[in-house]
């Protein structure tokens, strides 16, 4: 194992960032910020609907803020073909619906909120990701 | 309507936390994701910083009797570690190592129009109508 790329300073920023966004959220609305489960409920319940669609249209405008305050560009690649990406998007999809949670509704609200169920559903995704990227990297 | 802005804000801040740690990259992520080849750590680290945070306000906030702008408090009940919390998140964790993409990142990086990022989201968005779909006709056959 070789370390590289590792930046750990804006990591960790990023991350509290995220807790507060996490925090503003069940604090002010006494919900989870999980993703997966925002963006499903959106597309299939009408409880919450409009709520549901402000986060998303946030999550979209987070990175447009980012850039043009920051003046920083955002890295970005993607490197897998199409046909891998749509098979993926589909896994991702099936995946967090069934094992109700994501790495934000699991990984780190669940966490936090120390729920045994979240800290396995993190340990195996974890797992299938670092095996997936072994075989297909 | 404060609810409303809130919901917005949460995801603004959600997305600038998203863009600051570059786990909006799928490469960034798929270097965490190597961890037997060239291994970045950094997503440890968001997680770390993400949860050093909201830990201490759930544990402070979650047995208030209401949250500041709703009714109450919507936490999940399920306590079981069951087939399904397996099986999906396994699943799950083969898609976001094949691309490097995980839902909010995936949501957050439609900013960037990037064609793939959108292909990606439409692909999810079938997963969970696929998986809705399928629950309606198991439950519909028992």
């Amino acid at each position: 194992m070789n370390i590289i790329n590792f930046t750990p300073l804006s990591a960790f920023v990023g991350g509290i960032i995220i807790g507060l966004a996490v925090i503003l959220f069940f604090v002010g609305n006494g919900r989870l910020a999980g993703v997966s489960s925002i963006v499903n409920n959106a597309l299939v319940s009408k409880q919450n609907r409009t709520d549901n669609f402000l986060f998303i249209v946030g999550l979209v405008l987070g990175p447009i803020f980012y850039a043009f305050f920051t003046k920083n560009n955002i890295p970005f690649l993607i490197t897998s073909s199409l046909p891998i990406i749509i098979i993926a998007g589909f896994l991702v999809g099936i995946g967090t619906k069934v094992g109700r949670g994501c790495t934000s509704g699991h990984g780190i609200c669940g966490i936090s909120l120390l729920s045994l169920r979240s800290i396995t559903a993190t340990i195996i995704f974890m797992i299938t990701a670092i095996i997936t990227v072994r075989l297909i990297g | 309507m404060i609810s409303r802005i809130i919901s917005l804000t949460s995801g603004i801040i959600f997305g600038v936390g998203l863009s600051v740690s570059n786990m909006i990259n799928p490469e960034k992520v798929l270097g965490f994701l190597d961890l037997f080849g060239q291994w970045d750590p950094s997503l440890i680290f968001v997680m770390m910083g993400a949860i050093i945070v909201s830990a201490p306000v759930f544990f402070l906030f979650r047995n208030k009797n209401k949250p500041l702008f709703a009714d109450n408090f919507s936490i999940p009940t399920l306590k079981s570690i069951d087939k399904n919390l397996i099986i999906g998140s396994g699943t799950f964790g083969v898609g976001w190592g094949m691309v490097g993409f995980c839902p909010g990142p995936a949501i957050s990086s439609l900013a960037l129009l990037n064609t793939y990022s959108v292909f990606f989201v439409l692909s999810m968005l079938g997963g969970f109508l696929l998986t809705k779909l399928t629950n309606k006709i198991i439950v519909a056959s028992q």
